[in-house]
């Protein structure tokens, strides 16, 4: 199982990379094994805020629709329309398939995040 | 593989000849305005009568349903359908009428819809019934908006949420949303039910009402109803019975007597009309006295021993269907329960729960059962342990069509990994039981033993595996020549 180092983690399984005050979110690789072969993701519209613990995607696989929870508040600024187009980028880069970009409302919120090592162990547990 | 009855055409050949018109000829551009006429021939296929007999009864030769096999599929309740509903609804008094037919010509089917009203609230313990809503998440979405209307009118618009447990249908929160309600999911507890913490938690002023299926989709029964209705009433919310999984307590005992202020009933599934191949069903929803001002309209009311239409309900949210429902389905679960009477109703709650309990204790050794309890009408076993051999549940699934079944539900609920949802329903022998368990502990050796004959299943159907993947990703969705 890739659990980057660098990234930050959700109990919910979406991973979380920082950029400034600004924060890419995508699911993990435990994620996209779990759901198996994705068949569709849906995407919010850019503009649009979330607060921590809502649901802002969903994506579908073929056993199962599965919401994406925001692991941050924020406005989302970018959203990756290639995954609607091409949903299985998820499942061969899960890393590189941010869902979106979002500007963070309260960049404390971050370092209550999972790290890698607790993420790992989250998983195990499962 | 059979072509498609276009692949099958050759050009001009014709299986049908038209009988002489037999009122004045009039020219179709007089009747229909230019812009709306088609330019080309319409794309019919081109195929002789016996052809196109042939096609599709090769077709539904490939069918599989009840009449031809056992069909555990959980949380479906395929039970059989008896053929005494066919010819009553068949009768010339049920079959050949029209909506729009006058009251007073349409008396027997009008008593047989307030019939069904009284015998369906009595049997969920609800005042009255609409069996207007064409399936069930129809009943749930009239339903939620029966909620939704019920608070609005008491001035409190604020509860616009819905707890959904995370075991629940994918309806439930789908029919809330649609209902323009919001969804608060709670987590289930170890022993797979409503984590009363967590409810209590959720349970505010802006709780709308909570959707619960009961007994749940793990195929237990939810043993703290009644102190999950105390928190929910107590925070002003109301209680949604989905009542998808009804037959396991018919005759036993009553939604309404749990605490349950709404719920739909699947006349397709628990009252043996027939179910699968895209309807129709039927999902009368029901409601304790408080909401009855809510039900869609019209419903069925005796006067002065004359049953007539009552459209007038201010409150009322509506027609949900056009007409009455699907009349044929009612007549069909109505002759069911004349036959089955209340003794026979409960009979068969007890033999489904018997029948699944029978399958999970035999079962349970070969495959993995995460929550091994006393089961009601299904149980879900998970395909954990043969998942560590590299087969997936979805292959045991597959292999089971090699060996004549049509597979149990399986990823779902969710909450259960390699989820296996096995419902035998009451209308199946001890052998059938048997000759299925047989096969499914066959599968599991077959698993430690040979596991690509497994991966690579069916070998015996008329299509191997199908691209599951690539048909959700990109689906052709009708022919093109």
């Amino acid at each position: 199982m890739n659990i980057p180092v660098d990234l930050k983690y959700s109990r919910e399984h979406e991973w979380v990379r920082a950029e400034g005050g600004r924060a890419s979110i995508g699911i993990t690789d435990h994620a996209q094994h779990a759901l198996g072969d994705i068949v569709f993701v849906e995407l919010p519209e850019p503009g649009a805020e979330f607060g921590a613990g809502e649901a802002f995607a969903v994506v579908e696989s073929v056993k199962a629709a599965s919401d994406v929870y925001s692991p941050v508040s924020g406005k989302i600024t970018e959203v990756n329309e290639q995954l609607a187009a091409s949903p299985e980028l998820v499942n061969s880069d899960p890393y590189g398939s941010w869902f979106v970009v979002v500007e963070l409302s309260d960049p404390g919120e971050f370092d209550s995040l999972l790290s890698a090592e607790e993420y790992g162990k989250l998983c195990k547990e499962e | 593989m059979e072509e498609l009855i276009f692949e099958q055409c050759v050009q001009g050949r014709t299986g049908i000849s038209l009988p002489a018109v037999d009122v004045p000829e009039e020219e179709i551009d007089r009747m229909i305005p230019h812009e709306y006429l088609r330019q080309d021939p319409p794309g019919l296929p081109e195929v002789t009568e016996v052809e196109a007999v042939r096609h599709f009864v090769r077709l539904s030769q490939r069918n599989y349903g009840v009449d031809a096999g056992f069909y555990p599929l959980g949380s479906c309740t395929m039970k059989y359908n008896p053929k005494i509903n066919e010819d009553v609804s068949r009768l010339d008094g049920f079959a050949r009428i029209h909506p729009c037919q006058g009251e007073d010509s349409v008396q027997g089917c009008l008593e047989l819809l307030y019939n069904m009203d009284r015998f369906l609230s009595g049997i969920t313990g609800m005042a009255r019934v609409s069996l207007q809503p064409a399936a069930g998440a129809h009943g749930e979405l009239a339903g939620l908006m029966m909620i939704k209307a019920y608070h609005d009118h008491r001035g409190e618009k604020q509860r616009t949420r819905i707890i959904v447990p995370d075991s629940s249908h994918g309806t439930n929160p789908a029919s809330a949303q649609m209902a323009g309600l919001e969804i608060v999911e709670i987590k289930s507890n170890q022993w797979g039910r409503i984590d009363l913490g967590a409810l209590e938690q959720a349970a505010d002023g802006r709780v709308a009402g909570i959707m619960l299926t009961n007994p749940n989709t793990l195929g237990l029964f939810e043993n703290g109803i009644r102190e999950i209705a105390r928190i929910v009433h107590d925070a002003g919310g109301l209680l949604y019975n989905d009542g998808a999984n009804a037959n396991a307590i018919l005759g036993i005992s009553t939604p309404g007597d749990m605490g349950f202020d709404v719920i739909h009933l699947n006349l397709h599934k628990s009252f043996s009309a027939p179910h699968g191949g895209g309807g129709p069903g039927s999902g009368p929803v029901g409601v304790k006295e408080e909401l009855v001002p809510f039900l869609p309209r019209p419903v069925v009311e005796l006067k002065d021993g004359r049953y007539y239409l009552d459209c007038d309900r201010p409150l009322s949210i509506g027609k949900v269907r056009s007409f009455y429902g699907n009349f044929g389905v009612i007549v069909k679960a109505c002759a069911y329960i004349l036959a089955m009477g209340p003794e026979g109703l409960r009979r068969a709650a007890e033999d489904a729960v018997l029948n699944a309990n029978y399958m999970m204790n035999r079962l349970k050794e070969y495959y993995d059962l995460p929550y091994d309890q006393a089961c009601m009408h299904e149980f879900v076993l998970s395909g954990s342990r043969q998942k560590e051999k590299g087969v997936t549940t979805e292959d045991i699934a597959k292999r089971l069509l090699d060996y004549g079944y049509h597979p149990p539900t399986i990823y779902f609920p969710l909450i259960v990994k390699e989820a296996l949802m096995i419902e035998p329903t009451e209308t199946e022998s001890l052998e059938t039981l048997d000759r299925f368990i047989d096969a499914m502990i066959k599968i599991a050796r077959e698993v430690g033993q040979e596991p690509e004959k497994v991966r690579q299943a069916p070998h015996t159907t008329a299509a191997g595996r199908l691209d599951a993947v690539k048909a959700a990703r990109k689906p052709v969705l009708r022919w093109r020549p």
